[in-house]
């Protein structure tokens, strides 16, 4: 696990830096207009029990910054289901390929990049786990619980990157 | 007099024809322990045909959704060998993620273990 924190980025040089290809219209956020924020950078192999290993620091971090046990359980249940996909779905359990995780915590927000560099998937494709036909079967429910319990989430590089956000209130 | 059983993420108690289950740590439900506790879960249905099996979840304060994939499992397992599944104190957060997948319409859930013992 390789972690690098950093200071007052430079200009432009916000959570978005691990976005590419740029954002395109209708999809600037809130990680892209903050500058200001300090940010870390946690680059894991693709394990399950490496993808836990960040987690315990970003929940010690949310508790300093007051997060409430609600807002707690939406991260921490939205970090682990992008952590799994990144690490099953994506690299497909190729240790050899890495996730990398940005965060970024304040008393107003807590923002999260996780990127895999696996073969990507279309969001768009995943089927409705709640239909009739899938409300049976065990898998797919983990990109809509991440949909359900975040402010903001959306996906890059073909899926292969997720940003999501979530309000301190 | 209830027979109790300790394996590594579960305890098994049986009261009459009932068998409660509750998990033994409040964090096991990621992705790394959820397969054995699936396999854990599957072996007590193969040995027991027709179980009643009341799964307690007042120690759980996360699950994700290897977890739910899990109970979808174990519950089919159950149906199709003649048995019974039913879930019992599950916190309102958790509950919050069944209503989320529209599983709290799949799964028998009760407040309490004892209402939930009284409904097979």
């Amino acid at each position: 696990m390789t972690r690098r924190t950093h200071g007052t980025p430079p200009p432009r040089a916000t959570l978005s830096e691990f976005a590419s290809p740029a954002p395109v219209a209708g999809e600037m956020t809130e990680f892209d207009q903050d500058n200001e924020s300090d940010y870390t950078v946690v680059v894991i192999s693709s394990d399950l029990s490496e993808a836990k290993k960040p987690e315990a620091r970003i929940l010690r971090d949310l508790r300093r910054c007051g997060y409430r046990n609600e807002t707690t359980f939406a991260i921490k249940l939205t970090l682990e289901e992008a952590m799994t996909n990144a690490v099953k779905h994506g690299n497909r359990g190729d240790r050899s390929k890495r996730v990398t995780i940005s965060y970024s915590i304040t008393p107003e927000r807590a923002i999260f990049c996780i990127c895999d560099e696996g073969p990507g998937f279309d969001p768009d494709e995943v089927p409705d786990p709640t239909s009739p036909e899938r409300l049976p079967l065990p898998d797919g429910r983990g990109i809509m619980l991440m949909r359900a319990y975040m402010d903001e989430l959306y996906f890059r590089k073909r899926g292969r990157e997720v940003y999501f956000m979530k309000r301190r209130s | 007099m209830p027979e109790e059983k300790d394996k590594s993420h579960l305890t098994t108690n049986k009261s009459g024809p009932v068998t409660v289950v509750e998990f033994s740590d409040r964090k096991i439900l990621d992705e790394l322990s959820i397969s054995e506790i699936g396999d854990e879960l599957g072996d007590l249905v193969v040995r027991n045909p027709g179980i009643q099996l009341l799964l307690n979840f007042r120690n759980v304060e996360h699950l994700s959704s290897a977890a739910l994939g899990m109970l979808i499992t174990l519950n089919k397992n159950i149906t199709a060998k003649n048995g019974t599944l039913k879930l019992s104190d599950i916190t309102p957060q958790i509950y919050e993620v069944f209503k989320i997948t529209r599983l709290n319409e799949v799964f028998d859930i009760h407040d309490t273990a004892e209402h939930a013992a009284k409904a097979f």
